[in-house]
């Protein structure tokens, strides 16, 4: 085991360096790249061994990364945003391929209008494809998801693809101490791979993911994925328990800060959750009685464990780093139909925050909190909030009237010349 | 062409490997052509399929392939190769699998992913000088679908979405010559009805690494417009009046395979097939037909060998 400052791209490539993949199909998108160029470097100098072909496309990078996976290759691949939705039709067709592989998204907003900074949009995008997903907080639990990652997909009752998620810039750039497990104990950790019963082989000849005429045979295989990813859940606890035995580290299906006690909490997904740990500790220095739960497991959702949580609070904040137009957050839609079947359920507060990177200050998480104690005086939850500050509005509209301002000069000067050369004509 | 084992046709060899029984349309130029192909290389075989009518090949739970398949999308099948192609070889490489347990990798797909929506991955996979061979079955028109133009439709065709006076207002892309400039293996055109050269073009891109690609017309019967039994008719006039050119692309070369010594006109062609009906009926549409003819001639004009 050695200690090294890693982004938490340097930690995924770690990841699937540590449990050996024999085959990345690639293609480059920010803020991923730095993924693909570390593996390049250590197949180019033959540090690890196998291959790594870059595609076209997104589209074709996944496609090549299920059927590499199906011939009986461990395969590891990354991608982000606007590529993640380029290669969408891919990731519900390998899901249904049953395709055991792994692979990284560096969140970041979706166009239009084009952004390189983080939010959730692209990952919950996938959400019913079939794709397992982790998400991470930290560099270190990038590097671990990934190896925790290859035992869940692989897994005999599992075999579905899993997607690791880290936010991009604030995750994918930023570099943290990292422990980096031994090689041989994590090879150990993940196994070899097993192609199961049948691989794309001459001895075993084999017709896969053929079409189906009519809705009986279509729904037995749709059922069967969903009941394989609903397996998984028991599948991670089991593999999670494992990988703390071994390497110290703890990773439950959620996470949970200060929870147990609180009377109140947050929920959010991703890095910007260690931000509502921050506010948790200054809230509780006020005297609060506050807590945080972080869902690392998003597909399958950890319902149960979800109940436990936050059956018992008063209210509960679910913040939101995307946003379902016409609806709002997808994360509180998810906890919403968690905690439904509960006799006295929390109330729920939902806000959205932090799209294409935009900071959720201290100052809106202690709001957040006060909101909660608001709703629970009326006992009614106030509508979802969009978090937009006054100032920001101002700095938008700035920007607006600079570029009303130049357009009218632009089109002074048009109708200038227009008479101008006019003029000559006339002379 | 030197060293064929196909010198007569009663050199072809009669496995029929491919099984019967398929949902494939009575007289299916392409089936006709699958048939023979799959006879010269042998089960060993994974066939990477894209949207089209040959997905209705394998419905569950039958096949009528002896070797492998996998359905893929209709815009990635040369992905669906290269993902088998690098995966088998770092098996064999890492001598995890034995040499006898490889696959010639296939691509199997109409002309509408072909020639369209997966050109993008087909470019990709030829500047990898992916070892895969390319098998494009080109029934000029979205077949499956009820033979909506697609980029291989001819000049003037009437299709579902374009039944106007004048038919098919552009013109067949070509996908022989988009390959060959990028300089691949091999290039050849084949069709069923012509199995001896069909036959020799399998056997020589079968011994060949590299991108390869063959494109075989494919006469259909429900998007042409014709009697299922007029199939392997069309087919010989389609070569006869130098419609279909055979011909291959090896070593930088493009050579002729069959010169019709004597073309008969295209209308000859053209009239059997419901799908120009309108160029004879209710009256000749002298014009159209003159060019149609004009550009074969052409074509034939600017052929040395």
């Amino acid at each position: 085991m050695t200690r090294r400052l890693l982004t938490g791209n340097g930690a995924a490539a770690w990841g699937a360096r540590l449990a050996k993949v024999d085959y990345v199909p690639a293609f480059p998108i920010t803020p991923q790249t730095e993924i693909i160029e570390t593996l390049s470097e250590w197949f180019d100098n033959g540090e690890i061994a196998g291959r790594m072909t870059t595609l076209e496309s997104e589209h074709s990078m996944i496609t090549a990364a299920g059927a590499a996976a199906i011939t009986g290759t461990r395969v590891f691949t990354a991608t982000s945003s606007q590529g993640l939705l380029y290669g969408m039709e891919m990731l519900y067709t390998v899901a249904g391929w049953r395709a055991p592989f792994v692979m990284i998204n560096v969140s970041r907003g979706l166009a239009a209008p084009i952004t390189l900074e983080p939010d959730h949009n692209d990952i919950l995008a996938a959400r019913d494809s079939g794709f397992l997903q982790i998400h991470c907080a930290t560099c270190q639990e990038v590097l671990d998801s990934t190896l925790i990652a290859y035992r869940l997909a692989e897994h005999e009752k599992v075999r579905l693809p899993v997607i690791v998620n880290l936010d991009g810039f604030y995750l994918s750039f930023t570099r943290e101490p990292v422990e980096i497990p031994d090689p041989e104990q994590a090879a150990n950790f993940v196994g070899p791979f097993d192609p199961e019963s049948s691989p794309l082989r001459a001895s075993t000849p084999t017709s896969q993911a053929v079409a189906v005429l009519g809705g009986s045979p279509y729904s037995y295989f749709r059922y069967e994925l969903h009941l394989a990813a609903q397996e998984a859940l028991g599948i991670y606890d089991e593999v999670a328990t494992e990988f703390a035995k071994q390497f110290g580290r703890d990773y439950t299906a959620i996470e949970t800060y200060h929870n147990d006690d609180a009377e109140f909490s947050f929920v959010m997904m991703g890095c910007f959750a260690t931000k509502a740990k921050e506010a948790v500790d200054r809230l509780r220095e006020a005297g609060w009685r506050i807590g945080l739960v972080r869902p690392r497991l998003l597909r399958p959702l950890p319902e149960e464990a979800l109940q436990k949580a936050l059956g018992d609070k008063k209210a509960v904040a679910v913040i939101d780093q995307n946003i379902s137009m016409g609806k709002g957050g997808v994360l509180h839609t998810e906890i919403a139909s968690a905690l439904y079947d509960l006799k006295d359920r929390p109330l729920l507060v939902s806000f959205i925050g932090g799209l294409g990177g935009r900071d959720i200050s201290q100052e809106e998480l202690f709001e957040m909190a006060s909101t909660l104690r608001d709703a629970v005086e009326k006992g009614e939850s106030p509508a979802p909030r969009l978090l937009y500050t006054a100032n920001e509005l101002r700095e938008i509209r700035k920007l607006q009237s600079i570029a009303n301002v130049e357009r009218q000069e632009l089109n002074l000067g048009k109708k200038l010349g227009e008479e101008q050369g006019k003029g000559k004509t006339n002379d | 062409m030197t060293e064929t084992a196909f010198r007569r046709m009663k050199d072809l060899p009669s496995t029929r490997l491919l099984g019967t029984g398929t949902p494939m349309c009575a007289g299916c130029g392409g089936l006709l052509s699958l048939h023979e192909i799959y006879d010269i290389l042998g089960e060993n075989t994974v066939f990477i399929n894209a949207a089209g009518c040959m997905t209705l090949l394998s419905v569950y739970p039958f096949t009528p392939f002896r070797g492998s398949w996998l359905y893929t999308a209709m815009g990635s099948a040369p992905a669906g190769a290269q993902g088998i192609r690098d995966a088998l070889d770092i098996l064999l490489e890492q001598k995890r699998i034995t040499a006898d347990e490889d696959l010639q990798t296939v691509v199997l797909t109409g002309d509408g992913s072909a020639y369209g929506m997966g050109l993008s991955a087909t470019s990709g996979a030829i500047d990898r000088n992916l070892d895969f061979l390319y098998i494009c079955y080109d029934n000029e028109g979205y077949g499956n679908t009820g033979q909506q133009f697609s980029e291989a439709t001819p000049h003037a065709a009437k299709t579902s979405t374009s039944k106007g006076p004048r038919g098919f207002p552009g013109f067949k892309k070509d996908l022989f010559d988009i390959w060959a400039a990028n300089r691949p293996a091999y290039v050849a055109t084949v069709i069923g009805t012509e199995p001896l050269d069909l036959a020799r073009k399998i056997e020589k891109a079968k011994n060949i690494k590299g991108p390869r690609l063959i494109i075989t017309l494919a006469p259909c019967p429900t998007g042409w417009d014709y009697d299922p039994k007029e199939t392997v008719e069309i087919g010989k006039l389609a070569v006869q009046t130098g419609v279909w050119p055979l011909k291959e692309y090896i070593d930088g070369k493009v050579a002729h395979t069959k010169i019709p010594r004597q073309r008969k006109p295209v209308e000859e062609y053209l009239i059997k097939q419901g799908r120009f009906a309108h160029l004879f009926k209710p009256e000749r549409n002298e014009k159209l037909l003159t060019e149609i003819q004009q550009r074969i001639d052409a074509y034939w004009d600017g052929v040395s060998n």
